[in-house]
């Protein structure tokens, strides 16, 4: 298959790129690993169970309703191919070949065994993020999930992880989370959140940059309050326990510097614990591509372009700040691409209301970052026995040993020596815990595929098995 | 279940799979995390080293934690792949592999 641009990623920033750029007359490929379009925040109900409320889990139902239909207008129309069910394992930038020729790279279907390519003049990567999770003693027993996959179960399948669930970490996410469970019939029994408030109240002047957003959430603590969801600011999860299934967890509360209070844990029964710390940019694509990764994010500039000509990045692939942000960042992706693809600037002045509100939400995911700094100290709470790295069962005193007595100074020659971050996940839900065990700063680690490839279908790349 | 309710679902007609050959109901739309969720079931592996209990962890195809063996194959994401009637599920041991 043969399209002008290949979006990679259906959620807010690859649909309202798709939208924008169809408009424009560019013919788009919409390639995205899930059943459905919407992306995490706007996940779709499976249409199997016949969801007459499917918006009964969300917010911006409106906003996603006008997503909707525009791609089906653009699908009818010819202007839009959604190829959904594409695993993206890399995108190849075929030299040799004009300018601007690019090979996507995808596996077909949940199992990922048929190989499929698309090739494009342009590229936009808007393949969002996924969530950090530090780890913690008990955290690998069934029952601890993380608050966005709690999340992702929910709104997808319509299914929660127990009865009686504890939300715990830090960041905006948490709150829609634990509204969301206890909309669902769930006893959230604490919602567990390390920052301290005060640091919210001192960042009210980039928070007030967005008053919609603050209304929101408000709304969410009115609802935890209906739902009566004990709050606990300034608190942490100290271990989780049971022994082939969650039963309970200790919180503690944390000094002003974020260490544990002796003496503060107490224990808070409940079958499952959803947790999270934060978000992180999926970068793999990007890396490949040789484009260039700051801080864990894919650089681009005003008009969402990264340094490699012809590829384009938007959303939470180049920054974390929510679904309103990657909506403004995809539309003038989608009018960058439009007018770069026919040789021309894109009109600025069409463009102003989406930079201008792009400008606003990222001083408000900034103000949040400030606000939801992540917990200090929190290794600490790792003891020996605990495992860092789930995939290859390694713990947090082999990392340690490794560190104090072979002499590893970066994380690379701690996973070489302990195996830690070398198994299927490749790194992802263990490279920060690694990292602030060893004490050493997180380095962006380079993966040679987005995804695991089955080695017949490496054999057959490329020229094979093309769509 | 409450969620069902609160989204008005009307689901189609729910299907049977087994898990460790103890018959479970599933909906149509559900991915095999979903059903066995559904069922009260958690965990669905065992590690290859230690041999400890895994579920869901990030629920978006990312951590592979939920690996689990379908129809004989293993290392299946639960959290991915859709559960279709008559799936014989069972707990993946290690690899999956009888090693
Ligand atoms: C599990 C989870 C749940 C979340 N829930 C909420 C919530 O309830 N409320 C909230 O405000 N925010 C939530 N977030 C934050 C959310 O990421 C943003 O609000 C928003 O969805 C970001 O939009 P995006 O377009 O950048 O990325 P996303 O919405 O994440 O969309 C990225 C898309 O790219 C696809 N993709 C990624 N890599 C590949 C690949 N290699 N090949 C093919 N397709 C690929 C994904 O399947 C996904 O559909 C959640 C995040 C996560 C990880
Ligand atoms: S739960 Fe993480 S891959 Fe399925």
């Amino acid at each position: 298959m043969r399209t002008d641009l290949a979006v990679i990623g259906a959620g807010p920033a690859g649909l309202a790129a798709a939208l924008a750029a169809a408009a424009r007359g560019v013919r788009v490929t919409l390639v995205d690993a899930g059943p459905e379009a919407g992306g995490q925040f706007y996940r779709q109900p499976a249409a199997g169970l016949g969801a007459r409320r499917p918006g009964a889990l969300h917010h911006q139902w409106r906003t996603w309703k006008r997503l909707r239909e525009g791609l089906d207008r653009h699908i009818a129309a010819g202007r839009i191919v959604h190829l959904a069910d594409h695993h993206v394992w890399c995108v190849e930038r075929r030299s040799g070949h004009a300018p601007g020729d690019f090979a996507v790279h995808a596996l077909l279907g949940p199992e990922q065994n048929e190989p499929a390519v698309v090739r494009a003049t342009a590229v936009l990567l808007a393949t969002g993020g996924y969530e950090r999770v530090l780890p913690f003693p008990g955290w690998t027993l069934p029952g601890v999930v993380t608050a966005g996959g709690a999340q992702a179960m929910l709104k997808g399948g319509l299914v929660v992880p127990g009865q009686r669930v504890v939300v715990a970490g830090t960041g905006p996410l948490l709150l829609p989370v634990a509204t969301g469970l206890a909309a669902a019939g769930t006893t959230v029994a604490a919602l567990v959140e390390s920052a301290d408030p005060r640091l919210l109240a001192r960042q009210a002047r980039g928070l007030a940059a967005e008053p919609g957003k603050a209304v929101e959430a408000a709304g969410y603590g009115v609802r935890l309050l209906r739902h009566r969801v004990r709050v606990l600011v300034r608190h942490t999860v100290v271990e989780a326990h049971g022994t082939g299934r969650l039963t309970g967890v200790t919180v503690a509360s944390l000094d002003a510097d974020g260490r544990v209070r002796a003496g503060t844990g107490r224990r808070i029964p409940c079958d499952s614990l959803a947790v999270g710390h934060g978000m992180l940019p999926h970068t793999e694509l990007a890396e490949t591509l040789g484009c260039r990764v700051d801080g864990g994010r894919v650089h681009v500039d005003e008009e969402q372009r990264t340094d490699v000509p012809g590829v384009w990045a938007a959303g939470e692939a180049t920054g974390v700040g929510g679904a309103g942000l990657a909506l403004a960042e995809g539309h003038l992706a989608g009018r960058s691409i439009a007018a770069r693809l026919t040789g021309a600037r894109p009109d600025e002045h069409g463009g102003k209301r989406a930079a201008a509100s792009r400008a606003a939400l990222r001083r408000f995911a900034d103000a949040l970052d400030h606000a939801y700094p992540p917990r200090a100290h929190w290794a600490e709470q790792v003891t020996d026995e605990t495992v860092v790295c789930r995939c290859e069962e390694v713990r947090a005193g082999a990392v340690r040993e490794a560190v104090r007595d072979l002499g590893a100074g970066d994380p690379r020659t701690v996973k070489l020596l302990t195996r830690a971050g070398m198994g299927w996940c490749q790194g992802r839900m263990c490279g920060p815990a690694v990292a602030g065990v060893a004490g050493c700063p997180e380095t962006v680690t380079r993966r040679p595929f987005a995804r695991p490839v089955p080695l017949g279908v490496l054999a057959r790349e490329p020229g094979e098995g093309q769509v | 279940m409450n969620s069902l309710r609160l989204a008005r679902s009307r689901p189609g007609p729910a299907f049977t799979v087994t898990f460790d050959g103890r018959e479970i109901e599933a909906l149509p739309g559900w991915t095999v995390a979903a059903a066995l969720w559904a069922a009260g079931i958690t965990s669905w592996r065992t590690t290859r080293h230690e041999g400890r209990p895994r579920g869901i962890l990030c629920g978006i195809g990312v951590c592979f934690d939920c690996l689990v063996t379908v129809n004989d194959r293993p290392n299946q994401r639960a959290c991915l792949v859709p559960a279709r009637p008559g799936d014989v599920i069972r707990t993946q041991e290690g690899t999956g592999h009888a090693d």
